[in-house]
């Protein structure tokens, strides 16, 4: 029994080597990645239509190319994250069907709606700056193909979190109307970015697991307080005032203190009355509906030219 | 430069402007709307090049001009009137076919006057088409394998990319005639003639329709205007959405 799959297996995971496909994995192993790895790439994807929302009405060229080149990212991220899933047979029709019929869950902070250009520089700044945080301690994860994309994604991430910051710096030294436009979204931004660590600890269904496979490395309230820690000097440097009256710097423990977070709400929009979740579902599935006669005309060009070179 | 050189490289450079600001306007809003992920991208990959183009146009514009307006001056304080692209690049996105018979219309189109555009005496506008015609070789890679797939697929891509060509066709002769401002600066090497074109570019496309079962069509006809700013309605819903920003608060730094 030695030499077991299982026993290979805990091995490599006790040494920190990667698992790889071709590897023997327990089940769970296998369906605990394909929910974590499949809601990451839903979340790049759907992800796009915030800020997609203000393609059309960007105020300058440049920032126009910037958020076109940004949003084309995260479809790329997308893209990465559904074939490392494959890899572990999972297809992309399977994740797409999950998807749609609200299986598969995404990152709920993309159920609040982008209602000014301010919220673009908050998503950019906030959003991926939060998974940033979450995407670098995934770079060391166990299973290898998730691990090469995060290194690949982590990147990209960080240039769209500068550029987010970019925007907000220019609001935030604009004119009265620019910097209300701008604390407003931070405002709004703020709490749900929290939210995209998940539950607290104690509260974490997944998170005991995924820890013991090394699937997750730090728990979800250390990295949301990694995260306030960073962002905090940042608001502070761009003058806007602080979301929350109970960010404070708590000298004893070395980190910020922060208020409540309405889990309530968080329950709410995660299980699909947020305001945009119908909405963001829809136009997601609207795409793959109108996209159907193509696919199909794809596969029937590639069929004919099979069976005319069997021929 | 004389005045009149000076007046007609401004209108020329504000038609190529916004030949390529529309198109890419209209093409960026496929994103998140694609038929699959991996042609979202490239979709997006597409627009990006437009956009671009456009900036190098408007820049160039604005210093001809002289007058201290910026490249977002002339892409967002012109009126439905005063944009002058052709009207091919304005009409929406009916359904996938549709966008990518445009492109390839414009692909063929672009890489026939990029191509003679590259030995432009204006050293800017050679420079701006060196760049260009990779950019749009490679567009036409993509639509010429999308037009062969789509026209050999199935029935129903058959049949939608024929309609979008009978829908598109009588919008392609606009490409091929020369306004007042080109012909003078095609006297001194500037700009390219466009009626020099067609031959090369209706020969391409037929033996591109030929292998992909579809129909150049027998009814000759066209709508005309774009460069004198004569618009089909789409373009006012297009301007007013993209300018909103500019427009609701002039004069502010974003
Ligand atoms: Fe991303
Ligand atoms: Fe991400
Ligand atoms: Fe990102």
């Amino acid at each position: 029994m030695s030499d077991s799959g299982q026993a290979i297996f805990d091995r490599r995971i006790e040494a920190e080597q990667k698992i790889e496909p071709k590897d023997w994995m327990p089940a769970d192993y296998r369906k605990n990645l394909i929910r974590q790895m499949s809601q990451h790439a839903h979340s790049e994807v759907i992800g796009m239509q915030p800020e997609g929302n203000w393609i059309s009405r960007a105020p300058t060229l440049k920032r126009k190319m910037v958020l076109l080149a940004k949003v084309q990212d995260e479809g790329g991220h997308g893209l990465y994250l559904y074939s490392a899933t494959e890899t572990l047979n999972a297809t992309r029709d399977e994740m797409n069907a999950a998807l749609h019929s609200g299986k598969a869950k995404y990152a709920s902070i993309f159920n609040y709606p982008a209602l000014s250009w301010a919220d673009v520089g908050a998503i950019g700044w906030l959003v991926d700056g939060a998974a940033i945080v979450n995407q670098i301690s995934l770079q060391g994860t166990s299973y290898g193909p998730y691990s090469r994309a995060m290194i690949r994604i982590c990147k990209e991430e960080s240039f769209h979190q500068r550029q987010g910051y970019e925007i907000m710096i220019a609001l935030a030294n604009g004119t009265p109307m620019q910097k209300a436009m701008a604390q407003d979204a931070l405002n709004r931004v703020w709490w749900p970015s929290l939210m995209m660590f998940g539950p607290h600890d104690s509260d974490s269904a997944h998170s005991g697991r995924s820890m013991q496979w090394k699937i997750k490395l730090r728990t979800n309230d250390d990295l949301r307080q990694s995260f306030i820690d960073q962002t905090v000097p940042q608001i502070k440097f761009l003058g806007l005032e602080l979301p929350d009256p109970d960010l404070k710097w708590n000298e004893e423990r070395g980190h910020y203190d922060f208020g409540d977070i309405d889990w309530d709400e968080f329950k709410r929009v995660i299980s699909g009355d947020g305001p945009c979740n119908r909405d963001r579902i829809r136009h997601h599935k609207k795409a793959h509906d109108d996209g159907q006669w193509v696919r199909d005309a794809l596969e029937a060009y590639h069929q004919k030219k099979a069976s005319a070179s069997a021929a | 430069m004389n005045k009149i050189t000076n007046s007609a490289l401004y209108s020329y450079l504000l038609g190529m402007a916004d030949d390529a600001l529309i198109l890419g306007q209209r093409t960026s809003e496929w994103c998140s709307r694609g038929p699959f992920l991996e042609e979202d991208i490239a979709l997006s990959n597409v627009a990006l090049d437009y956009i671009g183009r456009a900036r190098m146009f408007y820049q160039y514009a604005a210093e001809v001009e002289g007058l201290g307006r910026t490249e977002d001056d002339l892409a967002y304080f012109r009126d439905e009137r005063d944009f002058s692209n052709l009207l091919i690049n304005e009409l929406p996105n009916f359904d996938f076919a549709f966008s990518i018979v445009r492109q390839y219309f414009l692909d063929v189109h672009a890489c026939l006057y990029l191509a003679q555009l590259t030995s432009s005496t204006d050293q800017r506008l050679s420079a701006v088409a060196c760049k260009a015609i990779k950019e749009s070789r490679y567009h036409l890679k993509r639509s010429q394998t999308w037009v062969l797939q789509l026209g050999q697929g199935s029935d129903e891509s058959q049949r939608r990319m024929q309609s979008a060509i009978d829908e598109l066709w009588g919008y392609t002769p606009e490409l091929f005639i020369m306004t007042e401002s080109e012909t003078a600066l095609l006297a001194q090497g500037i700009a390219v003639n466009r009626e020099d074109l067609l031959q090369d570019w209706t020969k391409s496309v037929m033996a591109d329709m030929k292998n992909s079962n579809l129909q150049i069509p027998d009814q000759q006809w066209k709508v005309i205007g774009g460069r004198e700013g004569e618009h089909s309605e789409h373009l006012g819903h297009l301007l007013s959405q993209m300018q909103i920003l500019q427009r609701s608060y002039p004069g502010l730094t974003w």
